[in-house]
């Protein structure tokens, strides 16, 4: 195996008495998707920040290809970091932001910059002040795929994007990525979308790392049980459950942990219903905290899950 | 499709032996490449080769250096006799205790089965050369 793309050891970041990344250690492998995953203020962006070097640490070390990415011309040329929230200068319209990219990244491909603004529908000419947000999202993604950095960041690339732009990203993404290998790490909160993509997830809560595997070992690492409540209740005694709903004389339970194929012909034979959990429902479960107060829970804006908040966690 | 019940690399590789089983993909015929795999189930084209190597490592299929992977001569008896061995647990076992739970009994499920299986084999007989017996072998001995 060769040496990883990002090594970070036991870092910690302090935003006055909150502690935003509490003794966080991962490696990123060459040539990988990953995915980020996490809810608003878990860490994510603070974590992606510091390896790209446009953040500090308050403790702990980062090596990016092998040396501390600071400063480091010879590092940062070889990584390309999509905000969020990128800033441009203000008059700057996107022909100018592909110019400036095309300076920076060595392997630049001002071709696939042009098909992918044609792709998004992108206004060359006007000031990206003035472009929607889509837009301006659309500006992000074509830069984080024809700048084919070594290490390329995507914080929440998608905002604004309809369905079918994203769409058009992911596949565009995965084309680039097969013919030109490189390491990405995708932050989502749209995790059903990209789940498929991603060959390794990171989820991180509260500024700690609380998984970290392949997707595939991820996949049938949990369950859900259903049926009388009786019955689930008994087969799912001495078991890790990370969710419980109940409705009258029925009960739902999502175990970790996969099922042998006898506890599944047991389940079968009490006649309980076993059915999948996906990625998304699987990070819900892991980083849904009873500990945080209402106003916490409204700060998330992808509302989507939402309803399954009121369940009962742990 | 690709569902959330099992790792994806699995069901790439199941829907490549069932492309051989049912004969779409014939034997000594080219396998579309991972990134084929990938760009059109949407999904990581690491876990498309993962999927895919997997049969390779059974001798289901092989690569040639340069041009791609093929469908190894044998490989659906191969997987024909496999799945033979799975289908007790896979297919006869539910099926037994779900008559059971609605009091079907012994006679009436072989009947069932029977009529089934006459229906089945008047429309495949033609064209599955190679499950000659299959229908009567489960028939006498599964149950």
């Amino acid at each position: 195996m060769s040496t990883p793309v990002v090594q970070v050891q036991d870092l910690c970041r302090n935003y006055r008495d909150v502690l935003a990344l509490d003794h966080v250690s991962l490696s990123l492998e060459q040539d990988k998707i990953y995915g980020l995953l996490g809810r608003n203020v878990a860490g994510k962006t603070t974590l992606m920040s510091i390896m790209t070097a446009q953040g500090f640490a308050s403790s702990g070390s980062v090596r990016v290809f092998g040396e501390a990415p600071y400063e480091n011309e010879k590092v940062l040329s070889r990584i390309c970091f999509i905000r969020e929230s990128q800033k441009y200068p203000d008059d700057f319209k996107p022909m100018h932001a592909f110019r400036a990219a095309a300076i920076f990244y060595k392997n630049w491909d001002n071709e696939l910059a042009l098909r992918l603004a044609k792709d998004f529908q992108l206004p060359m000419k006007r000031r990206i002040k003035k472009l929607s947000r889509g837009q301006l999202s659309a500006v992000g993604v074509i830069i984080g795929l024809a700048s084919r950095a070594e290490l390329t960041f995507f914080d929440e690339p998608y905002l604004g994007l309809d369905a079918v732009a994203r769409q058009l990203f992911y596949d565009r993404l995965l084309a680039d990525y097969a013919e030109f290998p490189r390491t990405i790490v995708l932050s989502s909160h749209l995790i059903d979308e990209v789940a498929n993509l991603l060959e390794h997830i990171i989820i991180i809560d509260q500024g700690r790392i609380i998984v970290d595997d392949d997707a595939e070992n991820i996949r049938g690492q949990a369950v859900n049980v259903a049926g009388t409540a009786t019955r689930v209740d008994a087969f799912t005694a001495g078991r890790t459950i990370l969710h419980r709903e109940q409705l009258g004389a029925l009960q739902s339970v999502t175990l970790d942990g996969a099922l042998s194929a006898a506890e599944r012909r047991e389940a079968h034979e009490l006649g309980l219903e076993i059915g999948p959990v996906s990625l998304q429902q699987f990070v819900i479960r892991k980083t849904l905290d009873v500990g945080l107060s209402p106003d916490d829970l409204e700060q998330d804006a992808q509302g989507s899950d939402s309803k399954t908040r009121t369940g009962v966690a742990r | 499709m690709i569902d959330d019940t099992r790792p994806i690399f699995l069901q790439i590789a199941e829907m490549v032996e069932n492309d051989i089983v049912d004969g779409v993909l014939a034997e000594e015929a080219q396998v579309p490449s991972t990134n084929e795999f990938a760009a059109f189930h949407r999904i990581n084209p690491a876990t498309a080769a993962k999927g895919v190597n997997r049969l390779v490592d059974d001798g289901i299929l092989y690569k040639k250096r340069g041009i791609g992977m093929f469908v190894a001569t044998g490989a659906r008896a191969v997987l024909v006799a496999r799945r033979r061995e799975d289908f007790y647990e896979q297919f006869v076992r539910p099926l037994a205790s779900e008559a059971r739970k609605l009091g079907i009994d012994h006679g009436q499920l072989a009947a069932m089965l029977a009529r089934e299986s006459d229906a089945g084999l008047e429309n495949t007989s033609h064209e599955s050369a190679g499950l000659e017996g299959a229908g009567t072998g489960w028939k006498a001995g599964a149950l």
